[in-house]
């Protein structure tokens, strides 16, 4: 066998040396630029330094930040657990419906969901014209607050519904043997086994909320990635932008290590044999249905019923929009162009770095794969706007040919969503069994043969699924685009979201709307992906 | 098992030492010389110094508990494994570096592994390389016949019965027509019924095409059945390998007494050929000498009921075609297998003899 042998007398495939080497370069290709970041930000002296971190300004946007955050994930949960419970543990009638609902939000980009707020209120909005109630602006706090939770606590609500389906009725059955109210049950039982779940989510909102850059901006908040923004945008400081970014990254990094901490020191998983009960569902009763439906009713008002009214509105404001419309066509289809020339490219590139990490991962598991599998996860905990800044010093200092190409927007996409790209493959190969790989060997196929006729065809719906991810997420993307975007590239986000800081919210809307569009379309892709795992369950 | 003799007449085979590591079939095709395999983290060795060679043609079942290591032995042998020490002879030739895809052994997995992308015809076909397309057709066709399933050639794995999968998995192996094919727990994924039926099946066509076999099982009714020789593992190492007849009626050890089988295990005092036991001055199966273990089995055990018997039947389970009872005399509790006829309860005092020779344990 082609092999090498290690010092301690162990012989590693050479498949696993081609691998690690492959997971290796992408990971130094991650952490790379990052150091340019620490290089550019270490050139202030400790003075400056000291009075960069000190100004009450970076206190008062890190209380900010951890403001919005509290903010966001009170009024996820707040939406999110009854509605996880009224689909999971109900016999509320459309439960189906109310499922799809719920998860359709995420269609609906931060920056969009900020356009529908902005639009609602002041004389020209949509409230003052149809209603004739003149909502003040919204803005600061709890604009961005809204925004960001009317389309977030989607994340969330699927973290917790799967935890309600995954939950062991017996457990419950027990509680009430032993003589616990159902009231009790829930807060003793049910919800302690819900929170590793809703801490995942948790994760996954504040990772958003943190990294946010769209919604922000267009609330004038002011928190680490708006200030990055203002930095870039008008007085390009750029120690100060580094400062900030690095400040920016280690608060998302110290929420993971938190999130880590937190859930190490949970053990809920059963410790039974044999599979768990299925949970029965709550008996609702006609006023407990109205109740049910009305919160709905009010859910998907804000979070789906305000983006879509608020577009309709201004497109069909003016009496000439039709002419208006189509004249802006020519100008949508170029935006749409240009957003699919960098998304195509980086669904493919992120699935070919993704696919020998997942096979590290799934087939030769080790603490050097554990490692690269790791490294693959830093794209998605940094955030956008500090990942996008540490390549725009990457380039400007270490590879000057690369700044403002197609190439290094289309490279900082697949190493941001490799992540995303990363979780279908891996499960993917979990499910092909290395027995198959390993009959085609029995059969006279040598790894490189097996690999190309039977482990890749094994594993292509996972290989289409993180393609899909990674291409509908960067049709959709603004900060890193924002920053990177080469001369002349302005594909629908940027559109977008300049033309509604400027205020004009009609020539917004066609891209706000094709955005949407697009959206839902990986929404629906996430939806049946979802039945498919229900339906395997 | 019921189809075994309940009295028998024991011969020890003139050339036969009695654990049969001598035995050496007159054209050995594959010889496995002190084989080991030592798992990173793991406190013992997986397989310890492993010894096997088998004729051509011959069907070989490695037979132990879980965890013995003679799946690992079977992965070694096929190249999935890289031995730490010992080697591995094919026709001649050391295959003991080389990868799976060059030693030319068919490998049946438990699971099948049949390609799920592909079908039936096209599974069988994978390992048809060096052929034109038709003469690949051709064959797998043959494949396909000899395993019955020539109708569903365009079917998909997942459309299959269990029973079904594996003979595509054995047609698609033996396609490639190798010398020697190794078969991985090959029916426990079938139900009762089927792996009875299917088990003579596969030996059947495994003698047909000529090619030897290695089977894993930890059914020992399965290796008892199928295999010309049996090799028995335990805790990594061959304790006894021989023919189904010899394994069963002269085990090497109380382990193999007990794996195979059920036994009684006595102690004596041997002295050539005989052995002073609590039951009298028995026959043993051959010569030892001194403080000895000996295996007897329930059916070498003849009840009689004795008002003033020293033994008492304490448990009784009825089998249909005979009844194990249950004995118990003094602080020795015996199992006693005997046929139908008369039908003795609980309490009953009984009289144990037996009326066999007793087998020394090493």
């Amino acid at each position: 066998m082609i092999a090498l042998t290690t010092r301690k007398g162990r012989r590693v495939p050479a498949a696993q040396m081609v691998f690690s080497a492959l997971g290796l370069a992408i990971g130094g290709l991650m952490l790379l630029p990052l150091a340019y970041l620490v290089m550019r930000a270490s050139e202030a002296d400790l003075a400056t330094v000291q009075s960069l971190l000190m100004r009450p300004r970076t206190l008062q946007m890190m209380l900010n930040t951890a403001a919005l955050v509290a903010g966001v994930l009170v009024v996820c949960t707040a939406i999110a657990l009854p509605l996880a419970w009224l689909v999971s543990r109900t016999d509320l009638k459309g439960r189906r419906i109310v499922n799809v609902l719920a998860v359709m939000p995420l269609a609906v980009p931060g920056y969009v969901m900020a356009y529908a707020l902005i639009g609602l209120g002041g004389h020209y909005g949509f409230l003052n014209q149809v209603f004739g109630y003149r909502m003040p602006m919204p803005q600061g706090w709890w604009g961005a607050t809204l925004a960001l939770s009317l389309y977030t606590f989607s994340y969330l609500y699927l973290n917790l519904r799967a935890a309600f389906a995954g939950l062991d009725q017996s457990l419950e059955e027990a509680a009430r043997a032993l003589g616990a109210t159902p009231r009790e049950v829930f807060f003793r039982v049910t919800l302690p086994h819900l929170l590793p779940a809703m801490m995942a989510g948790w994760l996954v909102v504040g990772l958003y909320v943190i990294g946010d850059f769209g919604a922000v901006a267009l609330m004038r908040y002011e928190v680490f990635s708006y200030a990055i923004y203002i930095q870039y945008s008008a007085a390009f400081d750029r120690v100060y932008a580094a400062w900030l970014a690095l400040i920016l990254i280690s608060v998302a990094l110290s929420v993971v290590w938190l999130e880590s901490r937190l859930r190490e020191g949970a053990h809920y998983a059963r410790t039974g044999s044999g599979t768990g009960a299925r949970p029965r569902r709550t008996q609702l009763s006609p006023t407990g249905h109205v109740l049910g439906w009305a919160f709905v009713v009010v859910v998907v008002l804000g979070s789906l019923g305000l983006p879509l009214s608020v577009l309709t509105f201004w497109m069909t404001r003016s009496i000439d929009s039709g002419a208006l419309l189509s004249a802006a066509l020519p100008d949508l289809l170029r935006a749409f162009g240009q957003s699919l020339s960098v998304a195509v490219p980086s669904a493919l590139a992120a699935a070919a770095m993704a696919l020998p990490v997942a096979v590290l991962a799934v087939r030769y598991p080790s603490p050097m794969s554990t490692f690269i599998n790791r490294l693959a996860f830093v794209g998605y905990a940094v955030p956008a706007l500090a990942f996008a800044l540490a390549f725009v010093f990457f380039a400007l200092q270490g590879a000057r040919w690369l700044y403002q190409t197609h190439l290094l927007l289309v490279t900082v996409y697949a190493l941001s969503f490799l992540a995303l790209a990363l979780g279908p493959i891996r499960s993917a190969l979990y499910q092909a069994r290395p027995s198959v790989e390993e009959s085609a060997r029995a059969l006279g196929h040598g790894p490189a043969s097996v690999f190309w006729r039977v482990t890749l065809p094994t594993i292509r719906p996972g290989l289409v699924a993180g393609m899909v991810l990674v291409f509908v997420v960067a049709m959709k993307e603004l900060p890193i685009a924002f920053l990177l975007a080469p001369t002349g590239f302005r594909p629908l986000s940027i559109t977008m979201f300049t033309r509604t800081s400027e205020g004009m919210l009609l020539e917004a809307a066609p891209y706000a709307a094709a955005i949407i569009v697009f959206s839902a379309l990986f929404v629906g892709f996430v939806l049946r992906h979802d039945r498919k795992a229900g339906d395997e369950r | 098992m019921n189809d075994l003799p309940k009295t028998l007449t024991f011969k020890m085979p003139a050339e036969a030492s009695p654990l049969g590591y001598r035995q050496k079939p007159a054209r050995p095709l594959l010889e496995v010389n002190r084989l080991r395999k030592h798992f990173p983290h793991a406190e013992a060795a997986a397989v310890e110094r492993v010894s096997l060679s088998l004729g051509e043609g011959e069907l070989m079942a490695l037979l132990g508990p879980s965890g013995c290591g003679k799946t690992t032995t079977l992965r070694m042998i096929g190249g999935f494994e890289p031995p730490d020490e010992g080697s591995i002879t094919l026709a001649g030739r050391d295959i003991t570096g080389l990868p799976p895809e060059q030693r030319g052994i068919g490998f049946v997995f438990q699971d099948y592994a049949l390609f799920p992308h592909l079908n039936v015809l096209e599974n069988v076909k994978f390992g048809l390389r060096g052929m034109s397309r038709k003469q690949a057709d051709a064959r797998a066709c043959e494949m396909l016949k000899l395993v019955g399933l020539e109708d569903l050639a365009s079917r998909k794995p997942h459309q299959l019965s269990g029973g079904q999968q594996q003979r595509v998995a054995l047609a698609r192996s033996l396609a490639v027509g190798p010398k020697l094919i190794l078969l991985d727990e090959p029916f426990s994924n079938l139900d009762a019924k089927m792996r009875v039926e299917t088990r003579q099946e596969v030996r059947k066509l495994l003698k047909s095409t000529g090619a030897a076999g290695i089977l894993v099982t930890h059914d020992q009714e399965e290796a008892l059945a199928m295999a010309d020789r049996i090799a028995v593992m335990d805790k990594g190492r061959v304790v006894q390998i021989g023919t189904p007849d010899e394994i069963y009626r002269n085990p090497a050890t109380a382990f193999v007494a007990n794996f195979i089988g059920r036994s009684n295990i006595l102690t004596g005092t041997a002295s050539g050929m005989n052995v002073q036991t609590a039951f009298g001055n028995l026959p043993l199966s051959r010569a030892a000498n001194g403080a000895v273990n000996l295996a007897v089995r329930p059916e070498q055990i003849m009840l009689e009921p004795d008002p003033a018997g020293p033994a008492v039947i304490t448990g009784r389970e009825f089998r249909g075609h005979d009844q194990i009872y249950w004995v118990q005399e003094g602080d020795r509790c015996m199992i006693v297998i005997s046929g139908p006829g008369a039908e003795h309860g609980i309490g009953t005092k009984v009289r144990l003899r037996i009326c066999d020779c007793v087998v020394p344990l090493a």
